[in-house]
């Protein structure tokens, strides 16, 4: 057997797998096996030995990254079910979501405009709200419920908070300078 | 009952030898050379017992390079054939380089990297740091007694792929093995956190002679995380005698000087800059070759007021770096300063405004960085140490493939842990399209011409399908020097095309050969000789590590044919090993090499199985 790279990522940290995760376990899972697999053990060995400590170095940090938050970990969830939630013809978001997503975008706008910064902390903390309660919905139904066509829309919903964020931070960026 | 002893995998249990190593900072205005003796990592002096070498080199027609503080001392009088600051050109083009006019050389416009016209010929920045780094390893050979197994050498957190591939070309001419670049505030929190035990979340805002870096590292139980960095790679101190210089100029209604003037008064504001570190005011004289004089009294406050903007353009990477980091202020515990330009006064207050807390300045600024790359390096070249400690460090900037529109995709976003990969599925845009051409790009911008062009290449046989029906999955990989390499493939036909990111801004192998041969005919060395010499040492490594393997492992993981094949395969490299041709003994190498692929990959997946086996007892 070579590199099993069929083991999932909550199998490669040695975990249940499941949304609700213990985030100390996964981090010190993650640091046990960097300290075995990473390059900085191998320089003074074999060119064979430091490529397969490269190519298992970047398994272990990918896993990592996909379990680690909860966006992306909801998204693997639904990958092993066989789901691409961000497929590009499975978009259609319901309207009133819609309808926040404008008046958020318009917020980040005006207060650009008005460079006003106290205004983008209260839409960030407005965002952090909702993204909380999103997650909260994606535990119960990838976890309990098992519905995985809702935790597609969560997940969805979630990407696009995200790049809400962004563009908050963003307009931090742009009124500092 | 004695306990069985386990061995940390891949080091021998057999009593080795110490291997020579040491950190190299190469710094914009000084560099330093360090090393761990006796446990404690300690800088080399050179001869007169000075622990800095001014990354100055002069060249001239008939002497070899001058390095140092003798090439320091001619910059006013040979401004064009002295270079001070070539960090700033590493890795850079003429277009870059938005001041050119303001410094005193002969510039050349080389495709890739800007060169410098000399009187000992077209020098490029690679060259000139070889040069340096040749007379950090000659100090450090004859201080540790030996020749130098392997060198860590630090950049800039904030350097780009071509910088940090300058960087890694210099070492090669300069005949040193690197063992690992590593970013400058991870090794100056290397430094202090083995030293002080440090836990907890930290800032390192490193402000150079020529480059500003702030990382925001975590540190816990042995391992240093680097969770965001950020920085400018083109400011630092000598930006702030920039200031100082163009405020002399303004005050003495000096039109345009020329070359020798213009060290002599940049000499001057540096001078200034530094004395006001203790001083309140300080007077600048100076006769100029036209026989003007200068005559000014510089305060501090009229300091702080012409350097404002770039004290706040240290600050906006700093608010970046907490950001992506997902921290505030509060949550640092502390925050340590490094490089040699965070001695201004004003620098220490901004930064303590800031971060709401007085900065760490219980160190040398000028030699932390130092000191964590020889910590670093002596782990690397395989030496036992009493603390085991892990790093985890980041890419600065994302890195992305040219789309439809001069539009940027990021395929590898910055702050990913390195070493990453990332692939992302592309398709034809025409019909019948059986081309492909792959831009690869660096930088956060969106539009393709204001990030950095790191290579393009191409993917040909695509077999002709409708738009859209082709299947490109590019796959982006990055080292833990943090070089990028760049694969792509047509999934439904297998058409594979590949490269290291090199062409665009790095050297080609024939350059560095025909560096090398110019250097050895320089340095009357034998490059066969050497050739041979790196050969056998490299081989002889290479059989050592192997034995080792075998005798750690081979009982469980190989079948009595697999090890008969590896132990063929060292024979015949052993054979080798006193034939003088170094392709014989290359070959050899990679044959036995290739044989332990599927052993080493064993060794890997069994260490793997153990971690998380001691990880599950832990949890008991």
């Amino acid at each position: 057997m070579q590199f099993d790279f069929s083991r999932n990522h909550f199998e490669l940290f040695g975990l249940a797998p499941g949304f609700a995760l213990d985030l100390a376990a996964l981090e010190q899972a993650y640091r046990a096996l960097q300290s075995q697999v990473h390059p900085d053990k191998f320089t003074h060995l074999s060119q064979a030995e430091q490529r397969a400590s490269m190519q298992w170095s970047t398994r272990v940090n990918e896993a990592y990254q996909a379990l680690k938050s909860p966006l992306n970990r909801a998204l693997y969830l639904l990958q092993l079910q066989g789901i691409d939630a961000l497929a590009e013809h499975d978009t259609a978001m319901p309207g009133d979501f819609l309808m926040q997503q404008i008046e958020w975008r318009e917020g980040i706008q005006d207060a650009r405009e008005a460079a006003d910064v106290t205004a983008l902390q209260t839409l960030e903390a407005e965002l952090a709200s909702t993204a909380q309660q999103l997650r909260a919905g994606l535990a119960r139904q990838l976890d309990e419920q098992h519905d995985y066509a809702s935790a597609a829309q969560s997940v969805r919903k979630l990407k696009f908070m995200d790049k809400l964020v962004a563009e908050i931070h963003d307009t931090y960026e742009a009124l500092e300078t | 009952m004695a306990l069985l002893q386990i061995s940390e995998p891949g080091m021998s249990t057999a009593p080795h030898q110490h291997r020579l190593a040491a950190g190299i900072d190469l710094g914009t205005t000084n560099s330093l050379v360090a090393s761990v003796r006796n446990g404690v990592s300690v800088v080399l002096n050179d001869e007169d017992g000075r622990a800095l070498l001014p990354s100055v080199a002069r060249y001239t027609a008939a002497h070899e390079p001058v390095v140092g503080y003798a090439a320091q001392c001619t910059q006013s009088t040979d401004p064009h054939n002295t270079v001070v600051s070539v960090k700033r050109f590493m890795g850079r083009g003429l277009a870059d380089i938005t001041d050119a006019g303001s410094f005193p050389y002969h510039f050349v416009d080389a495709p890739g990297m800007v060169q410098f016209k000399t009187a000992a010929g077209v020098k490029s920045p690679v060259e000139i740091s070889a040069d340096i780094l040749r007379v950090l390893r000659n100090r450090a050979e004859r201080s540790l007694g030996g020749e130098l197994s392997g060198v860590v050498i630090t950049v800039p957190a904030y350097f780009d792929d071509a910088q940090r591939q300058a960087t890694k070309d210099a070492a090669r001419l300069a005949g040193l093995n690197v063992l690992r670049l590593l970013n400058e505030p991870t090794a100056a929190a290397i430094a202090y956190g083995l030293d002080n035990a440090a836990e907890g979340i930290y800032a390192v805002y490193d402000l150079g002679g020529g480059t500003f870096d702030i990382s925001i590292l975590r540190l816990s139980q042995g391992v240093f995380e680097v969770l965001a960095t950020n920085g400018d790679s083109a400011l630092g101190g000598d930006d702030f005698d920039q200031r100082v210089f163009c405020w002399i100029l303004e005050k003495s209604r000096l039109a345009a000087l020329n070359a020798k003037d213009t060290r002599l008064l940049l000499t001057k504001a540096r001078e200034a800059k530094e004395a006001l570190s203790e001083h309140r005011e300080v007077g600048i004289t100076a006769v100029l070759s036209t026989g003007e004089t200068v005559d000014l009294m510089l305060t501090a406050a009229t300091f702080n007021e012409i350097t404002q903007s770039l004290v706040n353009k240290t600050l906006a990477p700093t608010r970046k770096a907490l950001r992506d980091a997902g921290l505030s202020v509060d949550e640092i515990k502390g925050v340590v300063m490094v490089g040699g330009s965070t001695r201004m006064p004003r620098i220490q207050a901004a930064v303590a405004e800031f971060f709401k807390q007085t900065p760490l300045t219980n160190l040398d600024p000028d030699k932390v960085v130092a000191l964590g790359a020889a910590i670093q390096a002596n782990v690397l070249a395989g030496n036992r140490t009493e603390d085991d400690w892990l790093l985890l460090d980041v890419i600065p900037l994302s890195l992305g493939i040219e789309t439809m529109g001069g539009l940027v995709e990021k395929i590898v976003p910055r702050n990913t842990t390195i070493p990453a990969a990332r692939g992302q599925e592309f398709t034809t845009y025409k019909d019948g399209q059986t081309a492909m051409s792959i831009h690869v790009l660096q930088g956060e911008r969106e539009l393709v011409s204001d990030c950095r062009s790191l290579a393009k290449f191409e993917l040909r046989g695509i077999p002709p399908m409708v738009a859209g029906a082709a299947r490109i999955r590019v796959t982006f990989q990055v080292d833990a020097d943090g070089l990028l390499s760049v694969s792509a493939q047509e999934l439904k036909s297998g058409v594979q095309a590949s490269v290291t990111v090199k062409p665009a801004y790095g050297l080609v192998d024939e350059d560095i050969t025909r560096m090398l041969r110019d250097s050895y005919t320089h340095a009357k060395d034998d490059m066969q000789t050497r050739a041979l010499q790196e050969a056998r040492v490299d081989a002889q490594r290479l059989l050592d590590a192997t034995q080792t393997a075998l005798d750690e492992n081979a009982a469980q993981l190989l079948t009595a044919d697999e090890r008969d094949a590896i132990e063929a395969a060292m024979s015949k490299l052993q054979a080798r090993l006193d034939v003088s041709d170094h392709r014989a003994i290359k070959d050899a190498a990679e044959a036995l090499n290739a044989a332990t692929h599927d052993f080493a990959a064993r060794r890997m997946d069994m260490s793997v199985r153990q971690a998380l086996a001691g990880q599950r007892l832990d949890a008991i």
